[in-house]
């Protein structure tokens, strides 16, 4: 376990050198926009002096590295300034929404991940057969549809036409289906993928083979031994898809009107609301460098050849 | 080279979306050809008319004849797509060969850098870049490029990582070329294989998310007939007119789904021919 704890702290230094970076980056962020950020950001009707009230809210009449030194003093305090649109605290606004963030994407990941690793056991055991090709097609085209267009066809389907789930946001136990089931299956088909290509490799391999020869049965040689074997790039891919789910989760949010942050990410850009931007983009990185940390950690317990590379 | 095509075409799919992609620039490039509605027009005397032989697709809240859009928008799909890519590969590929072939710090700066962008992944930097320098046309390829960097940056500097130490390589070095000599004639050509199959899959992402910020109304503006914006001012109507939505959206998944099973076919093609 010795090792195990040295590659944990040495993991954690670079996520949190990662972390600084992003904080680095957002606070770099609204300095890019084009001319005066005070000016844009208190908006066209604003009089000459509510842009210096402004300026001088948001630090911009400092020099810079006082900024950033200030700005992250905040941070570190869970500070992340008001709303520009409502003037209530980001902070505030956020946690609010990210509770349904979260159950989306995890709801998503759990359902998404079940099913693409059975698909891909299913297809790489009956490589070049018919559902094999069926699988492999269904999951590229999982890859290529996008999720604004396949959660509308569902929404059409399953709300309007056949009203088994409501159409949009998420006041009853059953609206998370549609948005739940459209993000899954996005997961599902890079699952599936890797899963397949992972299965393949291992099975070639002479432990499998020796399984079969020993009379084990076929089911248990291919979940017993050769999954477990193949598991860890299907769970990098799990844990790389995470991020990618939350982008998908934005598309997604916005064509269920389900209150996550997705939502208040479009809404507040449509707005310029420019410190609530802010604030939803670096809990995105947070949620993205957490579960990437975590599931490093994750396969260095299950293979104790990772902490040495 | 032959090897490869030779592969390339002995696989269905492959050569199903490189049909796809044939059909789907031609039909761009003669779209005034094809049609002879206008696709910016309107006409709302003639709007929400079903699919029907006039409108094989129908027409869209403005009165639009949608196939012609969906002919028309094939340009801006496939221009946005190709273009973003060139831009990320020409910025990124160069980082990831300098980060891989000398090592040392300059890698370390590079790698934590591409460890931030990977931070916001998927639609989430073009968005956060589209909120800053606002929507168009520009703007979102400049933004959907940005967010393939990273990915460029890490395949190509992986690729750099297994030829490095190789003899032609050393060789080249102890001849006395120059690093950007070896970078460029030695090194590029021969991890040039695994770039393309990243570039041709990135192009379908690149697609989806145009399309995606068209959709949210954060990429090509309307009047434009792109298909991502197709899909978003279609999004009130569909309730009353499901077909709205039905046809912008199939024609994003099929030149997405094209660009990948090129893609894949191509990496197929081209595994034997690196492991030679």
């Amino acid at each position: 376990m010795k090792g195990f704890t040295s590659y944990l702290v040495a993991r954690l230094g670079t996520s949190l050198v990662t972390l600084f970076g992003v904080a680095v980056a957002v606070f770099l962020l609204v300095r890019l926009l084009p001319g005066d950020p005070a000016r844009v950001i208190a908006g066209l009707l604003a009089t000459p002096d509510e842009v210096e009230r402004i300026r001088h809210q948001l630090g911009f009449d400092r020099p810079e590295t006082v900024q950033f030194a200030i700005f992250l003093g905040h941070l570190a305090v869970g500070d992340l300034g008001v709303s520009a649109r409502t003037s209530e605290p980001v902070a505030r606004e956020l946690a609010s929404r990210l509770p349904y963030t979260i159950e989306l994407a995890l709801a998503a990941t759990v359902v998404g991940s079940l099913a693409g690793i059975l698909a891909g056991v299913a297809s790489a055991t009956r490589r070049r057969t018919f559902w094999d090709y069926v699988l492999s097609l269904g999951s590229l085209g999982g890859i290529s549809m996008p999720v604004y267009w396949s959660g509308v066809l569902l929404m059409i389907v399953f709300a309007v036409d056949l009203r088994w789930f409501p159409a949009a946001g998420a006041s009853q136990p059953t609206s998370i289906v549609l948005p739940g089931v459209t993000l899954a299956f996005f997961s599902m088909a890079f699952v599936t993928r890797m899963t397949r290509a992972s299965m393949l490799d291992v099975l070639r391999q002479d432990f499998v083979r020796t399984a079969y020869a020993k009379g084990l049965d076929g089911r248990r040689v291919v979940f017993r031994h050769a999954l477990q074997n193949a598991f860890i790039p299907i769970v990098t891919v799990i844990g790389l898809q995470f991020g990618n789910l939350l982008g998908g989760a934005v598309l997604t949010e916005t064509v269920f009107a389900w209150p996550g942050l997705g939502q208040l990410l479009v809404q507040s850009i449509e707005a310029r609301d420019y410190p609530m931007v802010q604030g939803i983009i670096l809990v995105y990185a947070t949620m993205v460098i957490v579960v990437n940390f975590a599931v490093d950690m994750l396969y260095a317990y299950i293979d104790p050849r990772v902490r040495y590379t | 080279m032959r090897d490869v095509w030779k592969r390339f075409r002995q696989s269905g799919p492959a050569v199903v979306g490189l049909v796809i992609l044939a059909a789907l620039a031609l039909m761009g490039a003669s779209a005034p050809l094809l049609s002879h509605y206008d696709p910016t027009a309107q006409d709302l005397s003639s709007a929400f008319i079903r699919p029907n032989a006039a409108h094989p697709f129908g027409t869209d809240f403005l009165g639009r004849d949608i196939l012609t859009r969906i002919v028309y928008g094939a340009r801006y799909s496939l221009v946005i797509g190709l273009l973003a890519v060139l831009f990320g590969a020409v910025v990124g590929v160069p980082l990831g060969l300098v980060s891989g072939y000398f090592g040392g710090w300059v890698d370390l700066v590079l790698q934590r850098v591409t460890d931030v962008l990977l931070s916001f992944p998927n639609i989430l930097l073009a968005l956060a870049l589209v909120a800053i320098l606002g929507v168009g046309l520009q703007n979102v390829i400049f933004s959907v490029g940005v967010s393939t960097i990273p990915v460029f940056i890490r395949v190509s500097r992986g690729s750099v990582l297994t030829v490095r130490e190789l003899t032609y390589v050393q060789a080249a070095r102890a001849a006395g070329a120059t690093s950007l000599r070896i970078l460029g004639r030695h090194v590029l050509p021969n991890v040039l294989a695994p770039i393309v199959v990243q570039a041709t899959l990135s192009i379908g992402f690149t697609i989806l998310a145009a399309a995606g910020l068209g959709f949210l109304g954060l990429g090509v503006q309307p009047p434009t007939p792109e298909w991502g914006s197709m899909l978003g001012e279609s999004r009130t109507y569909v309730f009353s007119a499901p077909y709205t939505m039905t046809f912008p959206g199939l024609a994003i998944f099929l030149a997405v789904l094209a660009f990948n099973l090129v893609g894949d076919g191509l990496r197929d093609a081209l595994d034997p021919f690196l492991a030679d």
